[in-house]
């Protein structure tokens, strides 16, 4: 750690380096492009040698054509040495030539040179053989009219391809020098490039790494756009944890208190009952103390219930949830009947599907507690049910009772308060069912709705009506 | 002795069919029993060249040189006709013909050879890597040093001219020159002058008014002109005339003034692939211990002036090597060597 590299803590190992692949990349592309432009050099090359040396030969035709006289009705040619010495510019290339007149006899040179195909033009370009070697040639026609002489002389100059090559070659050796060269300066910039982009990525691990571990406030840092996405993907995962956090320490601090009364009094009792001499003031005691402790198991649900709501509000998959199949399981399941034995509910369910995008557990025990609320705390007949009321989905519970107090009500709103005298009164667990439903409807987008009329209290987790799937 | 005239007819006999061209002399270097043999054909003199041979062959136990002297012009026939039947008759071929092997290479008669004594020569001397320039040899001028007053001596082109251009000039009728049509070589000088066109025009016009003679061979020129039977003589090899200096005082040489011609006499392996005996002969012609023995015969000979010392900064600028390359080959076109043998003819006809 000496040199202030970050430990590695994850199993996984690091790919490759940016650098390293970056290096790899443009190298690759270095070699195919090196091998494209070789090609292309040398093809461009051997064209403008051809061009190059093609212009010799033109020159030399037309000097020898030009010395061509006619003397005595006979064309006669004066060969000119600067001719020779203009093709010599290609020095070690061998030459042929030939003049000749009408009817193809041969005046002087080379007796057999081959010919090009077309005699269409004056001055045409070929390639052919020399003695056993590669040839350009050219023919150059020139033409008399004379009173002595009528008709047209032929010159065929041609010479080896030794000089092209070269040239072509030499020409391509440059051009892949030069490419080399490029190519090399181009890689060190892309390497330094690649260390002064990445900067801002180390600063940031260093300024991640040297953090306190219990802070989880967004990390603040000017950094390039492209990395800012990550930092953004950071923060945004560092604050579900700080979420996360808040929400156990809360559970944990609520738990605490929730059960230190019942508890107590379930310990008071039982001390009296240790000391309670008459059998039938003890049996009361007794009575008293399961009552406390089926209470208290209750209460233990609730809480875990409501830590599985608050979990899963986070964590679990959103699906197409009927909300009549949640009513319908929980009248069907009958847990109720443990609850409040000897109690009647109804179902009452629309005919339509009533969709929503839900986690389906989430919402069955949101509806579990507010249908244990009015057992516990309304009256008889309890009805729970399912429909869809102008565009919104609702899971209902009815009573025929009055319905909390509206002081109840107004704090409704407010998190679960422990040690507060109406949930000591009524038992924790309407507070704390409500509070879960409460969180489960706005976890989903909705709202609790409560509403008292002659009929009796109803109690409703409206959520937004899912759209329609195809 | 005997096997080298055996080889001798034997060869007469295949070559027979080949318009009756032969050797002017043939001479086998070496052991009588070698084990190897290579065949050099030259327009060069048996003597001059042996010396360098036989330095040559010290290095080389065991190979015998057939060495085989030719006419330029009757060297070029018979390899001409060697190349378009494929078969080499010599293992390396050394003319002072040289836009004769100039065309024999445009005619991919030559094998490729590269070496490190070749391709130290100079680029004027080596074309293709097929045809190399072994020695340096001015044309020049020679007189009869008893005959030719000093102040009458030609230090150019010009002061020749001067000379032949009064009617009753002593030396109408005593200046000789090669007879171009049968030497490849006077040919070739005759030719390079002739694009020098105001000297060469004014040259010509004095020799045809001042009766000047064409005749063949060098041998021939130069003893002619110490016998004084020529005054001076026009174009002469000056390797020739220096060995000729040796033995007779009265020889006078001059390297032309406004520019002297030199020829390196030029070296190709006949066919596809080289001889690699021949090819050690090549190097060893062109390393320094070649070229010393070359010196010694004086076909490597810096250009001596008559009379004074050379100033080696003003000789050098008026040299002018006779480069071997393409350009030579206009000096082989037949219409135009006809033509220049007409006008040639011409002159001397009169």
């Amino acid at each position: 750690m000496s040199d202030g590299a970050l430990p590695r803590e994850t199993g996984l190992s690091a790919t490759r380096s940016l650098t390293a692949r970056l290096v790899t990349g443009l190298s690759g592309l270095m070699i195919v492009g090196g091998l494209i432009l070789a090609l292309a050099a040398f093809a461009y090359g051997r064209a403008a040698a051809r061009d190059a040396f093609d212009r010799l030969l033109v020159g030399a035709a037309n000097d020898i054509a030009a010395s061509i006289s006619i003397r005595d009705g006979a064309p006669v040619v004066d060969l000119p040495v600067s001719a020779f010495e203009l093709l010599a510019l290609a020095p070690d290339d061998r030459i042929a030539y030939q003049v000749s007149g009408p009817k193809g006899a041969v005046l002087t040179g080379y007796e057999d040179l081959p010919r090009p195909d077309t005699t269409a033009q004056d001055s045409e370009l070929y390639d052919a053989r020399f003695k056993g070697e590669p040839a350009r040639y050219i023919r150059v026609t020139r033409r008399f009219a004379e009173r002595q002489f009528s008709g047209t002389v032929e010159v065929i100059v041609g010479q080896t391809l030794r000089a092209r090559t070269q040239l072509a070659l030499s020409i391509t050796r440059n051009a892949l020098g030069g490419l080399a060269v490029g190519g090399i300066a181009m890689l060190a910039f892309a390497i330094i490039i690649v260390h002064s982009a990445l900067r801002p990525l180390e600063r940031l691990a260093h300024r991640i790494s040297e953090r306190d571990p219990q802070d989880l406030t967004p990390i603040r840092a000017a950094v390039p756009r492209e990395v800012d996405v990550m930092v953004q993907a950071t923060n945004g995962f560092m604050g579900r944890l700080d979420r996360q956090f808040a929400t156990m320490k809360s559970l944990i601090s609520d738990t605490a208190h929730q059960l230190r009364t019942p508890v107590a009094a379930l310990r008071a009792q039982s001390d009296l009952a240790a000391e309670e001499d008459d059998p039938a003031r003890r049996d009361q005691i007794v009575a008293k103390m399961h009552s406390g402790t089926v209470r208290l198991s209750r209460l233990l649900d609730q809480m875990l219930s409501r830590a599985l709501v608050i979990h899963r509000a986070d964590s679990a998959r959103r699906e197409r949830v009927d909300l009549r199949n949640i009513a319908l399981d929980i009248f069907e399941e009958g847990d109720h009947a443990t609850l409040a034995p000897g109690s009647e509910i109804r179902l009452e369910i629309a005919e339509a599907e009533v969709p929503v995008l839900a986690d389906e557990l989430s919402l069955s025990e949101a509806a579990k507690n507010l249908l244990g609320n009015a057992l516990s705390h309304g009256e008889a007949p309890v009805t729970i049910g399912a429909e869809l009321r102008v565009g919104r989905a609702r899971l209902w519970v009815r009573d025929a009772g009055p319905g909390p107090t509206p002081e109840l009500r107004a704090r409704l709103g407010e998190r679960f308060a422990p040690g507060h005298s109406d949930t000591r009164r009524r038992g924790a667990s309407s507070g704390l069912g409500l509070a879960i439903a409460q969180s489960v409807a706005e976890t989903y987008g909705g709202t609790l709705e409560m509403d008292s009329d002659a009929a009796g209290f109803t109690i409703a987790i409206t959520l937004p009506q899912a759209e329609e799937t195809t | 002795m005997i096997r080298a005239l055996l080889s001798l007819t034997l060869w007469l006999g295949l070559s027979s069919a080949l318009a009756a061209a032969e050797p002017e002399a043939v001479r086998t270097f070496g052991p009588d029993q070698p084990a190897r043999e290579i065949t050099l054909r030259t327009t060069t003199d048996v003597n001059i060249l042996a010396p360098a041979i036989e330095a040559f062959l010290d290095t080389q136990p065991g190979l015998a040189i057939r060495f085989e002297q030719w006419g330029s012009n009757d060297l070029y026939d018979i390899s001409e006709a060697d190349c378009a039947s494929g078969k080499p008759g010599a293992d390396l071929v050394i003319s002072s013909g040289v836009q004769h092997v100039v065309k024999l290479v445009n005619d991919n008669c030559a094998a490729t050879w590269v070496s490190p004594e070749t391709t130290a020569l100079p680029k004027d001397l080596r074309w293709r890597d097929q045809v190399w320039g072994i020695s340096r040899e001015p044309a020049v001028m020679i007189y009869n040093r008893a005959l030719v007053p000093p102040e009458d001596v030609p230090r150019t082109r010009f002061d020749l001219v001067d000379l032949l251009r009064p009617a009753q000039s002593p030396y109408t009728g005593k200046v000789a020159t090669y007879d171009i049509a049968d030497s490849g070589l006077g040919f070739l000088f005759a030719f390079l002058d002739s694009q020098e066109a105001s000297t060469f025009g004014a040259l010509t016009e004095a020799f045809a008014r001042s009766g000047a003679v064409a005749t063949c061979c060098s041998a021939e020129i130069i003893d002619g002109v110490a016998g004084g039977r020529y005054l001076i003589a026009y174009n002469i090899l000056g390797s020739y005339a220096a060995q000729a200096a040796r033995d007779n005082p009265d020889l006078g040489i001059i390297a032309p003034a406004d520019y002297t011609l030199v020829l390196s006499r030029a070296a190709y392996l006949p066919g596809r692939e080289p001889n690699p005996t021949a090819a050690k002969l090549l190097d060893f012609l062109l390393s320094p211990a070649g070229q010393r023995a070359l010196a010694e015969t004086k076909l490597i000979d810096p250009i001596t002036r008559d009379g004074g010392g050379s100033d080696s900064d003003e000789t050098l600028a008026l040299q002018r090597l006779i480069a071997l390359g393409p350009a030579l080959l206009v000096a082989t076109d037949t219409m135009k060597t006809a033509r220049f043998l007409e006008r040639w003819r011409d002159i001397f006809a009169q």
